[in-house]
């Protein structure tokens, strides 16, 4: 094994928790980053992390509930045995991170404080202030500059993933890379290539995401050949700060300490926020949603913001639309501790303190679900198999996926506090899988073995691209570029999606990636060229961007965060228990039709020009049957009534047929 | 603090207002500045204003120019990466904000790169001295290992509040580029000499020489740790050795600067203690 490494791409949570772990079981590691990998995306996350603790589970909850809640949240899109493994290792990963010195916030008797996030009933996130993923970041960025010291880890910051490297047989043994100050190219052999580069925000031009968010390294490995699941899946969140360079988070966390949305009764009533009486103000999603109140899940209360600013125009501002997100009604001084960091922020960006006035606030996309398909393997009792080479693997052998790229563990709609979660749990969990992977290498096969030639020519067609880049002449602006496709994917496929949109924006978006091919570029030189690296990650959203509309545009129906009005399950009408109970079961059969034809996983591929194939994959929902989703519908309590009923009737069915397929 | 949006007295603005960057192509070339002619808008602010350039690629008289070149990422103040100079004041880009700029200083903004750093490209340095010192302190809680081994040590409150402002250091070199003592360290790499060499001759460089506020702040934070706590003494030894804490010449600049409010005077003033303790400590040892 001595010459054997790995390469792991993007130092977020997810790579740096494989690269430690990898560390600690002898593996080397390289390590490549476009940033230095302390500065990486993850430090923004704010509100904290997910796990079932001893005051939650004294009050009910367990592993399973934390397990049904994500899987309820993503609403059943999410492959079933990955979910479950990480609820139950998320107590161990809480427990890890705090031996790491993380500084969570503490309780007076000095046990981890915990606050209450989106789409549960339980206080299960831990958080570190406001700045929570900055603090997980940095306790994994210094153990691995501890193995760093110790040889087991080489970096290379300021790289730009290009390529993976596969050979004849499709196998992955490396990558090409370049530099960014340099622009040197280069290949790297690997005996597994771990790509953990995050989301893909900036295909959306702005977002709450970072700037090296741009899904670039994930088209690299469709190009090759990897596939692309749940797409469509993009997260808009509820609370965002409008900006002109990003649209800045306000965290979850904001309404989990008491924050409170609303609009003024009358439509863009011209009195400071604080003078208007709580008479004439609507706190529409308390109105609507009496038992979560402003805690319902992120996709609805992104769609009641966007809905009432749009549909029913009592947007705050004229020009521009936005509610409150009031704090004002509690102490200052229990924000700046709970929330200081985020505060800060608004103040920071806006010139305002929202300790004492109402924050003006609107949605904006801010994580992907969808990514690289990544597979796993399931234990006969629905979990993972630890240690095995198949877990969060792609379609290319030994090329691997972990973090906010891969597509596991948030189907539809990602629940606030699991992400940072999912990144850190499925970066170590990759790490045994990879020592049995490493282990295993067929005679000859290792990448220190192959070939020179496989390497060579790789690398040779990176520097094609890179030189007739160079020399392009179309007259194309990338940066115009971008902000036009920004414009129609934030148009067309976030909040609310219709197929005509959908349809027109396919349309647009072949334009522009046609015109994408003859961008001029401002710098030709090779020296530290943003210019050029700017334009190949521009080019390399084509595909994403594509995969994401047509698996909007065929997906007909509502799931999650994937909200088309015209394909949604309306609620009950008649106020006659018979026919109130009659509607319930036309709209329970009209449920499982769909449940049918669309509880899919939405896989694409790419083909040589870039455009996008579309197949389905099934879901593995064999541990949690699926139920509607009724949070605010119009006859709730019926429909759930009928379906439980339902289910219980079909899994009854399967044990009597079970048993007696046993008995004969 | 901020003041409130309703109370900040701010002047009418610009129809437009100038940018002004200095700007160089590369180590061992000439700076020189340029400049940019931008139409007002509200909300802007500095890294709006260089996307705007970017698209441009022409300086004021219409010569073509490639992008400024400058780092960036969370553009919420978080990541650390793009500090520089704004009219004179070294500071995150991504949080100043044009109006703001305007108010201060009228119609002209003036961009420089930080110079207690090797400038890469126009504003973009090279920082990676600073992840070095880190190293040198070890800046690390030295676990066993990543098994399941349960909860960490239980901490009081108090302990947490007094950590957490110290573990925000996001190594951005503000407070660097105000200390008169930390001085730019600016190596080439020679012709023969192998990139593993130079790699480590930069490291041994940085090492002899002072480490920053940063870093003497991160051994405060990991020598309080309960599991940090029991390798004080070896950064103890770093910070103590030569670069250490004695460079320090108390002058304060650094905690004047730091966008994230670190109390690093205070933290200086701890390592000063425990390190006489510590040098003390270490005589009585050996004798
Ligand atoms: C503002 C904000 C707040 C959030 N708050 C929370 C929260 O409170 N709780 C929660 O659970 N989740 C939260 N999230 C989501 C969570 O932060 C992210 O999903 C998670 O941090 C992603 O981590 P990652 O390791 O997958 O990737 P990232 O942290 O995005 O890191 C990606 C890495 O890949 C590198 N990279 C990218 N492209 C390339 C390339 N081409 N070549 C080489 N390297 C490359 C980057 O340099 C970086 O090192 C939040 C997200 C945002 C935007
Ligand atoms: S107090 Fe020390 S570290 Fe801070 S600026 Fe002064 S000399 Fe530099
Ligand atoms: S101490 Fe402050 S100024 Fe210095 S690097 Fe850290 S955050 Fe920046
Ligand atoms: S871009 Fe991250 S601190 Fe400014």
């Amino acid at each position: 094994m001595a010459k054997q490494r790995v390469l792991i791409v993007g130092g977020g949570l997810a790579g740096l928790a494989a690269t430690m772990k990898l560390a600690e079981l002898g593996i080397a590691v390289d390590l490549m980053s476009i940033t230095p990998v302390k500065r990486s995306h993850s430090v923004c996350a704010q509100g904290g992390i997910n796990s079932v603790n001893d005051q939650t589970r004294q009050l009910g909850d367990n592993e399973w509930k934390h397990f049904d809640d994500t899987i309820y949240g993503g609403d059943f899109l999410n492959h079933q045995p990955p979910v479950n493994e990480m609820a139950l290792w998320a107590p161990k990963v809480i427990d890890l991170m705090d031996r790491l010195g993380v500084t969570f916030n503490r309780t007076p008797e000095g046990f981890l404080d915990r606050r209450r996030f989106g789409g549960t009933l339980y206080k299960r996130t831990a958080f570190a202030g406001a700045t929570t993923g900055q603090q997980l970041l940095y306790a994994l960025d210094e153990q691995v500059r501890r193995w760093e010291v110790e040889g087991l880890v080489k970096k290379y910051e300021a790289w730009d993933f290009m390529s993976p490297i596969l050979d004849d047989a499709g196998v992955c043994v490396g990558a090409v890379a370049q530099d960014i100050v340099t622009m040197e190219l280069r290949s790297f052999r690997a005996d597994a290539v771990v790509v953990a580069t995050g989301g893909c925000g900036l295909i959306y031009g702005r977002s709450t995401m970072s700037m090296t968010c741009t899904g670039s390294a994930a088209s690299r490995c469709l190009q090759v050949g990897a596939k692309y699941g749940n797409g469509e899946c993009i997260q808009v969140h509820p609370t965002a700060i409008p900006g002109a360079d990003k649209l800045r988070l306000m965290s979850e966390s904001a309404r989990g300490e008491g924050g409170r949305v609303w609009v003024p009764r009358t439509p863009q009533d011209s009195r400071s926020p604080k003078s208007i009486p709580e008479a004439e103000r609507y706190y529409f999603l308390e109105e609507r949603y009496p038992a979560y109140g402003n805690l319902v899940p992120r996709d609805i209360a992104t769609r009641e913001i966007f809905n009432v600013c749009v549909n029913e125009g009592l947007s705050v501002e004229k020009d521009r639309q936005c509610v409150y997100l009031d704090l004002t009604h509690i102490d200052a001084a229990e924000l700046t501790r709970k929330l200081g960091g985020i505060l800060d922020i608004y103040q920071k960006f806006q010139g305002v303190d929202p300790r004492y006035t109402p924050m003006k606030i609107f949605p904006a996309v801010h994580y992907s679900m969808g990514g690289l398909w990544t597979d796993y393997q399931r234990t006969e009792e629905g979990r993972l198999e630890v240690g095995s080479p198949k877990n969060q693997v792609t379609n290319i052998p030994n090329l691997y996926a972990v973090g906010e790229v891969d597509y596991h563990y948030h189907g539809a709609n990602r629940l606030g506090a699991n992400s940072l979660l999912s990144c850190i749990f499925s970066g170590l969990f990759l790490a045994p899988g990879l020592e049995t992977l490493l282990k295993n290498v067929p005679e000859g096969q290792a990448a220190h073995e192959r070939p020179q030639s496989l390497y060579d020519t790789a690398l040779a067609k990176q520097a094609d691209r890179h030189q007739s880049l160079l020399k392009n002449t179309g007259g194309e602006n990338p940066y115009l570029i971008h902000q036009e496709l920004g414009n129609v994917m934030t148009k067309a496929a976030t909040v609310v999606r219709v197929n005509e949109q959908l349809e027109n924006a396919i349309g647009v978006v072949h334009d522009l990636g046609e015109r994408v091919k003859r961008c001029s570029l401002s710098d030709t030189g090779s020296w530290s060229n943003q210019n050029v690296l700017f334009t190949k990650a521009l080019q390399d959203m084509f595909p994403i961007a594509k995969a994401i509309l047509k698996g909007a545009l065929q997906r007909d129906e509502c799931r999650g965060a994937h909200y088309k009005p015209a394909f949604e399950l309306p609620g009950l009408t008649s106020e006659n228990y018979e026919e109130r109970h009659q509607q319930a079961e036309q709209w329970c059969d009209k449920f499982q039709e769909n449940v049918d034809k669309f509880l899919k996983s939405t896989i694409a591929t790419i083909d040589a020009d870039g455009e996008p194939t579309i197949t389905y994959e099934e879901v593995d929902t064999s541990l949690l049957p699926p139920r509607p989703r009724l949070y605010g519908l119009v006859g709730a309590d019926i429909i759930e009534k009928v379906w439980k009923e339902r289910t219980s009737a079909k899994q009854a069915a399967a044990k009597a047929a079970k048993a007696a397929e046993v008995a004969s | 603090m901020i003041a409130h949006s309703e109370e900040t007295p701010s002047r009418p603005k610009p129809q437009s207002f100038t940018v002004k960057v200095l700007r160089k192509n590369g180590p061992g070339q000439p700076s020189y500045w340029a400049y940019f002619t931008i139409p007002y808008e509200p909300e802007l602010n500095v890294i709006s204003v260089l996307q705007k350039i970017a698209a441009r690629g022409q300086e004021d008289g219409g010569k073509k120019c490639a992008p400024v070149c400058w780092d960036c990422n969370c553009l919420e103040e978080v990541c650390g990466a793009c500090t520089m100079v704004i009219n004179g004041k070294v500071r995150q880009s991504c949080s100043a904000l044009i109006d703001v700029l305007l108010d201060e200083h009228g119609s002209t903004l003036e961009l420089r790169p930080m110079t207690k750093f090797p400038v890469v490209r126009d504003l973009m340095v090279d920082r990676s001295r600073m992840f070095q010192a880190l190293k040198k302190v070890k800046a690390w809680v030295p676990v066993d290992g990543y098994y399941d081994l349960g909860p960490g040590p239980k901490q009081s409150m108090a302990a947490q509040e007094a950590a957490y402002p110290l573990s925000e250091c996001m190594t951005c070199g503000c407070c660097l580029e105000a200390c008169p003592q930390y001085s730019k360290i600016e190596l080439d790499q020679q012709s023969g000499e192998s990139t593993e060499a130079f790699q480590e001759r930069k490291a041994e460089t940085f090492d002899a020489n002072f480490v920053g506020p940063h870093a003497i702040s991160q051994v405060v934070l990991f020598n309080m740790n309960p599991t940090g706590e029991m390798n004080k003494r070896e950064r103890m030894d770093a910070i103590t050795d030569e670069g250490g804490i004695q460079v320090c010449g108390n002058a304060q600049n650094c905690v004047a600067v730091c966008p994230k409010h670190i109390p690093l005077t205070r933290s200086i003033a701890k390592i000063g203690r425990d390190a006489t303790f510590h040098t003390l400590k270490k005589w009585f040892d050996w004798s």
